[in-house]
């Protein structure tokens, strides 16, 4: 195992379970949709630090393709989310 | 040895950053603040992305993690009238006891890392993946997993990008326009929309041998679509609505229309003849960083711009709104 490795997966689970907490805890939507973000974020940086190999080494392109999905979906999520709660406002106010 | 340990000592300083950008990007009382720190947790992961040699993932996370995100939310915080409440995060025992199982999950998913990361030799398909590479057609493994060997995930997921678009679009119209920019603003758009839209091409092209593609294009061209929009531009540059929805569904159609080609000349579907490979892929990419890019830029803009429905279908709208 590679110290970079375990640092850097250490620090995603981190992320996960400070996002969690962050989406649990939050009141405003626009918080919330941080905190998952942020939950997202550490699940990626998990995946990078297990295809990491090593200096000099090509890394495994398997979970870079996932995560290059995964941040395109998280944006895409993200906007959706973020007009749902524009619409809900809206119709509270009405 | 000096050298490896300054870089440990390197990775804790950054991996406790990222923890620390992350923490405040999520904890603290101020939304405005915690959008600020979520824009610089994105450069922040960005970095992360390069020291772990991902490229690719760097530059989609600096453009879409850090600055479309980071866009998307400023643009929600300025219609969020409560942004300084600073009773965001809910405390007393029940944070107490969040805080505590977010902490034991925590723990459970590093002992269980450990243990299986150090167990055995994990299977990796990077072998294969490195072996297959000279018959992808490209010369970026990130590139031949997403166009080649695993495009069916790909074709998937513009269809997802397009779900949610469409989704955008049904919620309701566009966001307030801002206002037209000033000569200084306005001379600064002119020149950087044309460098962005030239990047996105170089980016496009060089994808298929160094890091870039599709995504990262799409991006770079979403990132001129909001510049525009900041400067006043009503439709972000957008063409009209009965062409981008041709350009919304570009990507997946490049993709289906290959596949039946494949499927037709008694190929798997997807599955690139010999030697066609490197046209096949620059020809679905070039139509996927369309769709991308629309993607993007119709989900910044934040639902439909003027033009998408005829007036019967908006006054059906606003009695359904009515209702609620």
């Amino acid at each position: 195992m590679l110290f970079a490795e375990i640092t850097y997966a250490l620090t995603g689970i981190g992320l996960f379970a400070l996002g969690l907490r962050g989406a649990l805890l939050r009141r405003s939507l626009l918080g919330r949709i941080i905190a998952i973000n942020v939950c997202g974020a550490g699940v990626f940086m998990l995946f990078v630090a297990i295809a990491y190999r090593g200096p000099g080494q090509a890394p495994d392109a398997l979970p870079h393709a996932l995560v290059l999905t995964g941040i395109v979906v998280a944006v895409s999520a993200t906007a959706l989310a973020l007009a749902l709660g524009r619409r809900l406002r809206d119709s509270d106010h009405e | 040895m000096m050298a490896v340990q300054l870089w440990q000592l390197l990775d804790l300083l950054l991996a406790g950053l990222t923890l620390g950008l992350g923490w405040a990007a999520v904890s603290g009382p101020d939304l405005r603040r915690s959008v600020v720190f979520f824009i610089a947790f994105g450069l922040l992961v960005a970095v992360v992305w390069a020291r772990l040699r991902a490229p690719d993932l760097a530059l989609a996370e600096a453009a879409i993690g850090a600055g479309l995100s980071g866009a998307l939310l400023l643009s929600a915080l300025r219609d969020e009238p409560d942004a300084e409440t600073s009773d965001d995060v809910r405390g007393g025992p029940v944070a107490a006891l969040v805080s505590l199982a977010g902490l034991a999950l925590a723990a459970a998913f590093a002992w269980v890392m450990i243990h299986t990361l150090g167990a055995a030799d994990p299977v990796r398909l990077a072998d294969q993946i490195t072996a297959q590479l000279p018959n992808s057609g490209v010369g970026n493994p990130v590139t031949a997993v997403l166009l080649n060997f695993r495009a069916y995930d790909t074709l998937l997921e513009l269809a997802v990008l397009l779900a949610a678009v469409l989704g955008i679009l049904a919620l309701g119209p566009a966001r307030t326009p801002y206002r037209a920019a000033g000569p200084l603003l306005d001379g600064l758009i002119r020149w950087l929309v044309p460098l962005l839209i030239l990047t996105a091409g170089y980016l496009l092209w060089a994808g298929a041998h160094a890091p870039g593609g599709a995504f990262q294009a799409g991006a770079m061209l979403a990132a001129a679509a909001v510049m525009l929009r900041l400067g006043g531009h009503t439709i972000a540059g957008l063409p009209r609505p009965p062409m981008q929805r041709i350009l919304l569904t570009a990507g997946i159609a490049a993709f289906v229309l290959v596949g039946v080609i494949t499927t037709g000349l008694g190929l798997a579907f997807l599955q690139y003849p010999g030697g066609w490979s490197g046209g096949l892929i620059l020809l679905i990419e070039a139509a996927a960083t369309l769709a991308i890019a629309t993607t993007l830029a119709l989900a910044y803009i934040g639902g439909r711009p003027a033009g998408w429905v005829s007036e019967g279908s908006a006054d059906t709208t606003t009695k359904i709104g009515g209702r609620d």
